[in-house]
């Protein structure tokens, strides 16, 4: 289908976008599309302005910064599954990244347009939210670092304010697996789970088991008291609502969570 | 050396690998405005209302309604039967009965506009309540066509029940497929232009598999002559039984005459997935019952066919699931009652096997259920119950006359193809271990009949004047390769080399009459034709070059090889088709070189046996085929390349519905998979290669030996790869699972055999 | 209205296209290149795969103003004068297409993947083309045609 109208700008800065987007309030960012341009296309998303950052290239990155991973956030997925350097100490983050969409798609879509668009059926904000990840925005009043845990607010609502560009992603070193339970192959995840190691502690994360990723808080309290795999992943759907869909129903749903957060937790 | 049975690459191929497709969208078309049509966001409502101010406020911009049109039903109803008043009417007048169901006509200059113009329109609603389960349309209780009096739109088989049908059974079992509602999704959505001429003749560019049918039918809504109507149908991106004409189509060409205007549309894939009518949704009860050895002496079937909204072709397909219900297997006493209802959802036509797999489907698990119930290997008791291979011609208790078939000599292929026992083996370590993921092997035993109504094609070849031919064809190739296969027989009769045989088809101004592409019976009749036009020339050629010679025509023979002719034992006469044509030509003889045929046929019934094996992963419940065997019998093969081609697009489809699709709508007949993200057509990473195993057991209905193909690979692999599921999970007390038998339907499975 | 200039099959475009123009339509309707289809609403089909900038990319998710500046090819600017691209020949030879329609954006998608992973499995072929969707031909000789064009070096 086609688009409703809009009004373009495209922005040559950060500062410049943040310029941008206060001058509608209406306005939205555009950086892969691949979030937003579906939703454009099917008329579900109606902004009067976007302010365009996908030519910001000083922001596609992935490097050490001490004791973290940075990101930046107009990071192609495709870039970040070849990444040597989150190969070597963030796997978990380029795996998930290779089970996004297709070929296509990860070619143009971006970690921060993906995270900030929080479509809770998204991979990448459940290892986020899994690793503890620092998302840093940029805005009308400077810089801030957002708390991955307090980041995702809603389905496809976060905390970011209306004039805010996220810029840079921070992770931790960190080994772990995701399990994407699928219909097929391109499809977003019926059901997700994440598992890590970060700073010792075990971390599990869901993808679709609610109305943003979760933290599968009860299966991580259970562990640290000496909890099996098995015994600690019974909770896996403890205080999550899944929804029902045409791909499965929520006691469906929480019935996979259980599987794959044991056998996730099995891999670690 | 005959070119028949050769693998011969396609004559059509550049002009697709190049993006010089000529489909519809692609047509320059010289001041045509485009079409957007505003449909019902309701699955029930009355219209009060249509407000079109804020819309037509945009530039422009016209909008019409029914109120600018005199409106009748569309067409003539297409089999007896149907109760007129269920026609739908072209334009909404006060009622929508489905979600996509057409209020209104935008046309503007720019595309874009139109869209957003079509949002403007606002539609007063008076909801009504919906009925979207057939179970449910069947109460009667809300009525879709108050004036009826019934949502039944048409009745099958028979009501009476013989109380004495399953006497002398030991063993009788019961049991329900639904054979789900599915989207045909050809990858090219619905195309259509249209324009008057300024002789005021129509012409109508469609996206169509029957464009001759098609002109007839807008020529009959219009009270025109169908010499005033011209259809083309240029390239088309599939059809799979769905793109015949419909209201879309019509209505282009009622814009064209009454704007002066050409005018031109195409569907978006949301559209579509409304709009072009769905397959499917028969819901099939059976009951089978046989002896303790597992001879089936008596099956019964009762049909619930949704129709849809609107009844067309899709009310009609429990016939041919009657007619071919009891499949491969002499079973001597057979009853069938079968309802088709109205619904508020989209209409039910042809797809891809229309009527044929919902057959295979339901005897091909009753089977299954009686060995299970029995003990028995479904493997033997199939072999139990084959019609045999002497036994044909055979008419089966439900009147099918089967042509010819072998259906022991196809499972004995497949079984031997696939390693059936070395699977068992494996299968049963897997259970002793009490493995997370067990393999569950499938078989399925299928005939199908094409060429199901007896039709009749059209066929001409004329010798071009560089000594060529072109071969034209009532047939319409969307995909299947005519332009190949149809020059490879004319190419063969004649004795010329397959580049110099030209194919044309799809524009009623230049083929005489056709009746297009579906139901697998275009080579059987369309190529025959061919051939036999084909033959018709030869023989007027010997009688132009005797002129020539001197000779007499029964002197004459073609040397095939060397597309010579001459008279018998003196090649020192040899005159080519080149020679021929040209003073053919000089002489104002050329057009005799020119011949038509139509040929009609019976049905044939080509045959075959597919294993499939899958993986099912007894937690997370998701399932893998890992392989599929097809052995597929279409009788003599023209292109070997071309009908593995066939098989290989329809295994993936019976595959897509085994385990993958399903259109679903709420209780309010909004649609939830309306786009292909919820609705599950597969990709190449969801499915694996095809073990395509060759089998030819010819056809005595034409002179090529050759039955269609084209619908095969679907009807044998849905059951396939169902039984595939449920064997897997046998062990677990599961006797079926519902289709698509994957995930969810798997879990549940398992969850009420856990209970 | 914007102003973009970029390069379409080795020849420099410029065109006045509305923000919500896509990349598909400018291609089809401003540059009259039709090869690329458009078959979906949803960035599931693949039928309007190009190359941007080296990279497949689905033209439908993509305006216009965003290919500003860079490189597009599409199928009609993959084979020489009439001869064609090893994998438009692959795809001949093993009868990888049917209808035709999904066949444009099969080839772009193949070229992509072929450079980015010479030598693919069968495993990793048919991932690769996850992106992709076709109706007539079950994929099987896809699949075939793609490892014939990885052994002729495509």
């Amino acid at each position: 289908m086609i688009a409703a109208a809009f009004e373009y700008e495209l922005a040559g800065s950060v500062d410049e976008a943040v310029a941008m987007l206060g001058g509608d309030e209406d306005a939205k960012l555009l950086a892969g599309g691949h979030s937003l341009i579906p939703a454009m296309r099917l008329r579900f998303s109606r902004p009067s302005l976007l302010v365009d950052i996908g030519r910001l290239d000083d922001l596609r990155y992935v490097h050490e910064n001490g004791d973290r991973i940075a990101i930046g956030a107009l990071t192609r997925h495709a870039e970040l599954v070849r990444d040597p350097v989150l190969a070597q100490h963030c796997a978990l983050l380029a795996e998930a990244a290779a089970l996004i969409g297709d070929p296509q798609v990860r070619h143009r879509g971006t970690i921060g347009g993906s995270v900030a668009h929080g479509d809770p059926a998204s991979d990448l904000g459940t290892i986020l939210l899994t690793l503890d990840a620092e998302l840093v925005a940029r805005g009308a009043d400077g810089e801030r670092t957002i708390r991955a845990a307090e980041f995702f607010t809603g389905p496809f609502e976060n905390a970011l304010g209306h004039q805010e560009v996220l810029t840079e992603i921070r992770v931790p070193r960190a080994a772990g697996t995701y399990l994407k339970h699928v219909r097929r192959a391109h499809d977003w995840a019926t059901v997700g789970v994440a598992a890590a190691r970060v700073d010792g502690r075990v971390q599990v994360g869901l993808t679709s088991m609610g109305t943003t990723p979760l933290r599968a808080r009860t299966v991580e309290e259970a562990l640290a008291s000496g909890a099996s795999p098995a015994d600690a992943a019974a909770h896996a759907a403890d205080g999550t609502m899944p929804p029902t869909d045409v791909s499965a129903s929520s006691e469906y749903r929480a019935h996979l969570a259980r599987v794959l957060v044991r056998r996730a937790l099995e891999r670690l | 050396m005959s070119i028949l049975g050769h693998r011969v690459l396609r004559k059509e191929d550049s002009r697709f690998l190049r993006g010089e497709g000529r489909y519809v969208e692609n047509l320059p078309l010289d001041g045509a405005v485009a079409v957007t049509f505003v449909r019902s966001l309701l699955a029930h409502a009355r219209i009060t209302g249509i407000d079109t101010t804020a819309a037509q406020a945009l530039p422009n911009v016209q909008i019409l309604t029914a109120a600018d049109m005199e409106l009748g039903p569309f067409g003539p109803p297409p089999f007896p039967g149907l109760d007129p008043g269920m026609g739908r009417p072209l334009l909404a007048v006060d009622r929508v009965r489905f979600v996509g169901d057409i209020i209104a006509v935008v046309v503007s200059d720019d595309r874009a506009v139109g869209v957003d113009a079509a949002e403007l329109v606002a539609v007063d609603y008076d909801p009504l309540p919906a009925v979207v389960d057939p179970h449910e349309a069947a109460k009667d209780e809300v009525l879709l066509f108050p004036e009826a009096g019934t949502n039944v739109a048409a009745r099958s088989g028979s009501p009476e029940h013989d109380e004495k049908l399953f006497d002398g059974c030991d063993v009788v079992v019961s049991g329900t497929l639904v054979s789900q509602r599915m989207a045909p999704c050809p990858l090219e959505p619905r195309s259509a232009a249209a324009a008057v001429g300024p002789d005021g003749r129509i012409t109508a560019w469609l996206s169509t598999q029957t464009p001759h049918q098609d002109r007839m039918v807008i020529a009959g809504t219009f009270g025109l002559d169908p010499a005033q109507v011209r259809v083309v149908a240029p390239d088309v991106g599939g059809g799979f039984g769905a793109k015949m004409l419909n209201v879309e189509e019509v209505l282009l060409v009622w814009l064209a005459r009454r704007l002066g205007r050409p005018v031109r549309w195409t569907e978006t894939r949301s559209e579509s997935m409304v709009a072009l009518p769905h397959g499917r949704a028969e819901r099939l009860d059976f009951t089978i019952g046989g002896t303790r050895e597992g001879k089936v002496l008596a099956y019964r079937l009762a049909a619930l066919q949704d129709a849809g909204a609107y009844p067309v072709l899709g009310a009609f397909l429990p016939n041919l699931t009657a007619l071919m219900a009891s499949g491969v297997y002499a079973i001597p006493r057979i009853e069938f009652e079968g309802r088709s209802v109205v619904t508020n959802t989209t209409p039910i036509s042809a797809f891809r096997g229309a009527g044929r797999p919902e057959a295979s489907q339901t005897i091909e698990r009753a089977l299954d259920l009686l060995a299970a119930e029995l003990g028995m290997d479904p493997a033997e008791i199939r072999r139990r119950n084959f019609i045999a291979k002497d036994a044909f011609p055979h008419t089966t208790a439900s009147h099918a006359a089967y042509d010819s078939g072998d259906y022991e000599g196809a499972l004995d292929l497949v079984l031997r193809s696939v390693g059936y026992d070395e699977l068992r083996d494996e299968q049963r370590r897997r259970r002793e271990q009490g493995d997370t993921t067990q393999l569950g092997i499938g078989i399925s035993t299928y005939v199908e009949i094409t060429n199901g109504v007896d039709e009749t094609e059209f066929g001409e070849v004329e010798i071009t004047p560089d000594g060529g031919a072109i071969v034209r064809t009532g047939s319409f190739s969307h995909g299947q390769g005519h332009e190949t296969t149809f020059a490879m027989i004319a190419a063969e009769r004649l004795g010329l080399p397959v580049e110099k045989v030209t194919v044309h088809k799809g524009d009623t101004d230049e083929i005489a009459k056709g009746t297009g592409t579906y139901g697998s019976k275009s080579t059987q009749i369309g190529g025959a034709a061919a051939g036999l036009a084909a033959d018709d020339v030869v023989e007027q050629a010997k009688r132009l070059v005797a002129d020539y010679l001197e000779a007499s025509p029964t002197d004459i023979v073609l040397d095939p090889a060397l597309g010579r002719m001459h008279v018998a034992g003196d090649p020192s006469t040899a005159i080519s088709w080149a020679d021929l044509a040209s003073r053919a030509s000089d002489d104002g003889r050329l057009a005799e070189l020119k011949a038509e045929r139509e040929f009609k046929s019976a049905p044939s019934f080509p045959f075959g046996a597919h294993v499939a094996v899958v993986e099912v992963d007894t937690e997370t419940c998701r399932v893998e085929l890992r392989r599929l065997v097809a052995v597929d019998d279409a009788g003599t093969l023209i292109n070997p390349l071309i009908a593995e081609g066939q098989v290989h697009g329809g295994v993936a489809t019976g595959v897509a519905q085994a385990l993958y699709e399903h259109v679903v709508y709420d209780d309010d007949g909004n649609p939830l998979t309306g786009t292909f993200v919820g609705y599950a057509f597969p990709s190449a990473a969801d499915l694996p290669s095809w073990e395509a195993v060759e089998m030819e057991t010819p056809t005595p209905l034409n002179a090529l030996g050759a039955k269609g193909i084209g619908e095969s690979g679907t009807i044998g692999a849905t059951p396939a790869v169902h039984n595939a599921v449920v064997d897997a999970l046998a062990p677990f007390g599961v006797r079926n699972v519902d289709l698509p038998a994957n995930g969810e339907n798997v879990w549940r499975a398992l969850q009420e055999a856990k209970a | 209205m914007t102003r973009i200039a970029l390069t379409v099959n080795g020849s420099r475009c410029d065109a006045d296209v509305e923000p919500r123009q896509l990349l598909a339509y400018l291609l089809r309707d401003q540059l009259g290149l039709k090869g690329t289809n458009v078959g979906c609403d949803t960035t599931s089909c693949g039928a309007c795969t190009v190359l941007l900038d080296g990279e497949s990319v689905k033209s439908c998710t993509v305006f216009a103003v965003q290919a500003d500046g860079c490189e597009v090819t599409t199928v009609e600017g993959i084979s020489q004068g009439r001869e064609l691209h090893p994998v438009q020949q692959a795809f001949h030879e093993l009868h990888a297409l049917q209808c035709g329609y999904c066949t444009p954006g099969f080839v772009m998608a193949t070229i992509s993947l072929l450079k980015e992973n010479p030598n693919p499995s069968e495993e990793e072929i048919r991932l690769g083309l996850e992106g992709n969707l076709c109706r007539c031909t079950g994929y099987h000789n896809i699949v075939r045609a793609v490892q014939a064009a990885a052994r002729a070096g495509a």
